[in-house]
C-alpha cells in the first residue's frame, strides 16, 4: 500500500510513539507571534526552563497588533522581543520588518517541502502549500515545541480534494476554497489533512495555493497540503539554490514527498470548478456560502483587503485592477493592509498603493489589523464588512459586527458600489 | 492547580461553539490566565444562557453538542474554563486543537455519541445535573434529583496519560 505525503512526512520525522496511534514528531519549524507565545515564555521561565531547543528553527514575529496600540499589547510585544534577544533568535521580526506571519515566513523561504511546522495559530495550515505538514497548535504544544522541538499528533488521515476543470476568468482560489468548505462543512475535515490536488492546483501560483491551504482549518482540517512541484521550486529557488545544481534537480527530489498513486485516503472528493461563480459567505460560519449573485446588493459599511488569506501581491493586483480609475462609494470605508513589508514595497513600485489611495482606501502597515477585531478597523454593532479574511464568526471583527468573506475581486467591486457586487458585472 | 472532574453541569445546546464565543479576541491581550476569568463565554448567544448568570458561575462541567471549540488555536479558551474551575467538557465532538489544548493542560474533553449526550440533556429536565467522572473506570455518573445515569467513555491512552501527568509539558519533560 502506498503512502500519502503526510504519512511520508510523519514517517521521516517520527521521534517517538508513546502509545499506538500517537506520533511524536521532530519539528523543523516552531513559529511564534506575540499573542500566543508570551504565556509559553512566562511558563517556561516559571518552570526554570527558559531555553530554546534550536535558535535557528524558531522564528518569531509581532504581527497581530503592531505597532502596539496600548500598554497590554506593548507588553506582549516586549515579552516576545526580550525573549528573542535573550535567546539570540536571528529571525525575529519587529516594527518596520514585520508582517502577517503566514505571509512573512513563506516569503523568507522558511517553509520547505517535507518540513514539519507548528505555530500557536490556527491558520498555520497555510504553510502546507509548500508540501509541508503544518499545524496550528495551542500555547502548551508551542511551549513544548520551543523547549524540546517535538509535537504529538494522531496518525494523519487524509481527505483528497481533486480540483479539475478550468477556473473562469474572475474566479479565484478564495472562491474555490469557500466552495470546498461549504461542501465539507465546518467539521468535515476534523483530525484530517486536506490534500489539494488536480489540474487546477497544478496551475495555481504559490500565493493561490496558500489561500487554499489557509482555509483548511475552517473545515476543521489539521493541515492543508499541496504537492511540491516546479511552481514550488520557482518560488523557493533563492533559498534552496545551494542545495540543488538545477531547478530540475529540486523538482525531481521533491517527488519523493508526493503521495503515491495507491495511497490510502479517508475520502476522495472531486470538484469540477469550471462553472464555479465567485462565492460569498452569509451568517456566522465559514461553511455558510452562496454564489455572489445570491448575495448581491447586500450593503456594506467597510471593505477589508488583506490578511494571511488574501493580503499577498497577487491579491492586491487583482483588487487594484478593479479599483483603477474608480472611487470607493461614499458609504464605505475601504481598508487595505498589504501582508508584509515586501508586498507593500512591491505594491508601491507597481503603482498599486497609489491606485488604492486614489480610490479612497486607507492603507495600513502590514498587520493582522481588522481581521480579528483586536486593533484597527474594528466594526461597530450592526455594521457589515466585506472582507478577504477567513473567519466570519459572530463578533470576529468587533462585537455585533457581520463579516462576509469573499475574494479580493469581489471585495474591491463591493467597495466601489457599496453593496456586495460581482466584479465581473462592473 | 489540582484538576477536579466533577460538579454542577451547564448545558450548551448548540453545535460549533467557537473559540471567539468562548473568549473574544479583545481579551487576548492578557498575559496571565487569571485575568481571563470574568469573560467566560461572554459572546455566546444562546436562548436561556446568561454569561453573567448563576448557572455558569456554579458550573464545573459543560455538556455540549458537535465541533465544540472550533476556530482559533487560542489556548485562552481552555484556560478561561480552567480558571473558572471547569475542568471537564463533554460533547459529541471537538475541534482538534481545542481538544488537544484541553488534554495538554491536564483537563478532560470527553467525546460521547449523540445518544448519550441526548440522555444527559434529557436528565437536565429533572433539575440541576451533577456529573462525576471516574478516570480509572472511564465512566461518568450523572445525577439530577432522584434520577441517576452512568455512561462509559473512551479516551486515547495518550490523552489519559496527559491527564494523569498533569499536562503535556510535564509528560514531555519526563520523556524527551
Ligand atoms: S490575518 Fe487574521 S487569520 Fe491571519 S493570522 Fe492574522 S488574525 Fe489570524
Amino acid at each position: 500500500m502506498g503512502k500519502t505525503i503526510s504519512e511520508k512526512i510523519f514517517e521521516s520525522h517520527l521521534r517517538d510513539e508513546p502509545f499506538e496511534g500517537t506520533k511524536v514528531l521532530a519539528l523543523d519549524r516552531v513559529l511564534c507571534h506575540e499573542i500566543t507565545t508570551p504565556v509559553a515564555i512566562a511558563d517556561l521561565a516559571w518552570r526554570g526552563k527558559d531555553r530554546v531547543f534550536d535558535k535557528t528553527k524558531i522564528k518569531a514575529v509581532v504581527d497581530h497588533v503592531t505597532p502596539s496600540k496600548d500598554s497590554k499589547t506593548a507588553l506582549q510585544a516586549k515579552m516576545l522581543r526580550d525573549w528573542a534577544r535573550r535567546h539570540d533568535l536571528k529571525d525575529f521580526f519587529d516594527v518596520g520588518h514585520n508582517g502577517v506571519c503566514h505571509a512573512l515566513f513563506p516569503e523568507k523561504g522558511y517553509i520547505q517541502p517535507g518540513f514539519t511546522v507548528i505555530m500557536g495559530d490556527s491558520h498555520t495550515c497555510t504553510h502546507g502549500a509548500f508540501g509541508a505538514f503544518a499545524a496550528g497548535v495551542g500555547t502548551t504544544d508551542l511551549e513544548v515545541g520551543i523547549l524540546k522541538g517535538v509535537c504529538a499528533f494522531r496518525e494523519p488521515a487524509t481527505i483528497r480534494v481533486n480540483l479539475i476543470g478550468d477556473l473562469a476568468a474572475g474566479v479565484y482560489a478564495k472562491d474555490v476554497v469557500l466552495y470546498v468548505i461549504s461542501q465539507l462543512g465546518v467539521n468535515g475535515a476534523t483530525d484530517r489533512v486536506i490534500e489539494f490536488a488536480g489540474s487546477v492546483v497544478d496551475d495555481m501560483s504559490m500565493e493561490a495555493r496558500m489561500t487554499l491551504c489557509n482555509m483548511a482549518i475552517e473545515a476543521g482540517g489539521t493541515s492543508g497540503i499541496c504537492m511540491p512541484d516546479r511552481v514550488t521550486v520557482d518560488y523557493l529557488w533563492p533559498f534552496i539554490q545551494d542545495q540543488y545544481a538545477t531547478k530540475e534537480d529540486a523538482v525531481a527530489d521533491y517527488l519523493k514527498w508526493h503521495s503515491d498513486a495507491d495511497a490510502n485516503y479517508d475520502q476522495v472528493l472531486e470538484f469540477d470548478v469550471s462553472s464555479l461563480d465567485p462565492q460569498v459567505t452569509f451568517g456566522y460560519k465559514p461553511d455558510c456560502v452562496k454564489p455572489v449573485a445570491q448575495m448581491a446588493g447586500t450593503p456594506v459599511d467597510q471593505v477589508y483587503i488583506g490578511t494571511c488569506t488574501n493580503g499577498r501581491i497577487e491579491d492586491l493586483r487583482v483588487a487594484a485592477a478593479i479599483l483603477k480609475g474608480r472611487r470607493v462609494a461614499n458609504t464605505v470605508r475601504g481598508i487595505v493592509s498589504p501582508a508584509t513589508p515586501k508586498i507593500f514595497s512591491d505594491a508601491m513600485a507597481e503603482g498599486i498603493i497609489q491606485i488604492f489611495m486614489e480610490a479612497g482606501f486607507c492603507v495600513t502597515n502590514p498587520t493582522c489589523g481588522a481581521c480579528l477585531g483586536m486593533s484597527n478597523g474594528v466594526l461597530a454593532n450592526d455594521e457589515v464588512c466585506a472582507s478577504t479574511s477567513n473567519r466570519n464568526f459572530n463578533g470576529r471583527m468587533g462585537k455585533g459586527g457581520m463579516v462576509h468573506l469573499m475574494s479580493p475581486a469581489t471585495a474591491a467591486a463591493s467597495a466601489i458600489t457599496g453593496v456586495i457586487t460581482d466584479a465581473r458585472s462592473l | 492547580m489540582k484538576k477536579v472532574f466533577k460538579g454542577a453541569t451547564i448545558f450548551l445546546d448548540r453545535s460549533d461553539i467557537n473559540t471567539d464565543e468562548i473568549i473574544p479576541a479583545k481579551y487576548l491581550t492578557e498575559v496571565t490566565k487569571e485575568a481571563l476569568k470574568p469573560y467566560l463565554l461572554e459572546d455566546l448567544k444562546l436562548d436561556g444562557f446568561d454569561p453573567q448568570g448563576q448557572a455558569l458561575k456554579n458550573a464545573r462541567v459543560v455538556v455540549s453538542r458537535q465541533n465544540f471549540g472550533c476556530g482559533s488555536s487560542r489556548e485562552h479558551a481552555p484556560w478561561v474554563f480552567e480558571v473558572n474551575d471547569v475542568h471537564t467538557i463533554i460533547a459529541e465532538s471537538y475541534a482538534r486543537i481545542f481538544r488537544q489544548n484541553m488534554f495538554n493542560g491536564g483537563m478532560l474533553a470527553i467525546e460521547l455519541p449523540k445518544s448519550d449526550i441526548d440522555q444527559l440533556f434529557a436528565l437536565a429536565e429533572h433539575g440541576t445535573v451533577d456529573i462525576a467522572v471516574a478516570l480509572e473506570a472511564k465512566t461518568i455518573t450523572a445525577c439530577a434529583g432522584d434520577e441517576k445515569i452512568q455512561i462509559s467513555f473512551d479516551v486515547s491512552e495518550f490523552d489519559m496519560a496527559l491527564v494523569k501527568a498533569g499536562g503535556w509539558v510535564e509528560f514531555a519533560d519526563e520523556r524527551y
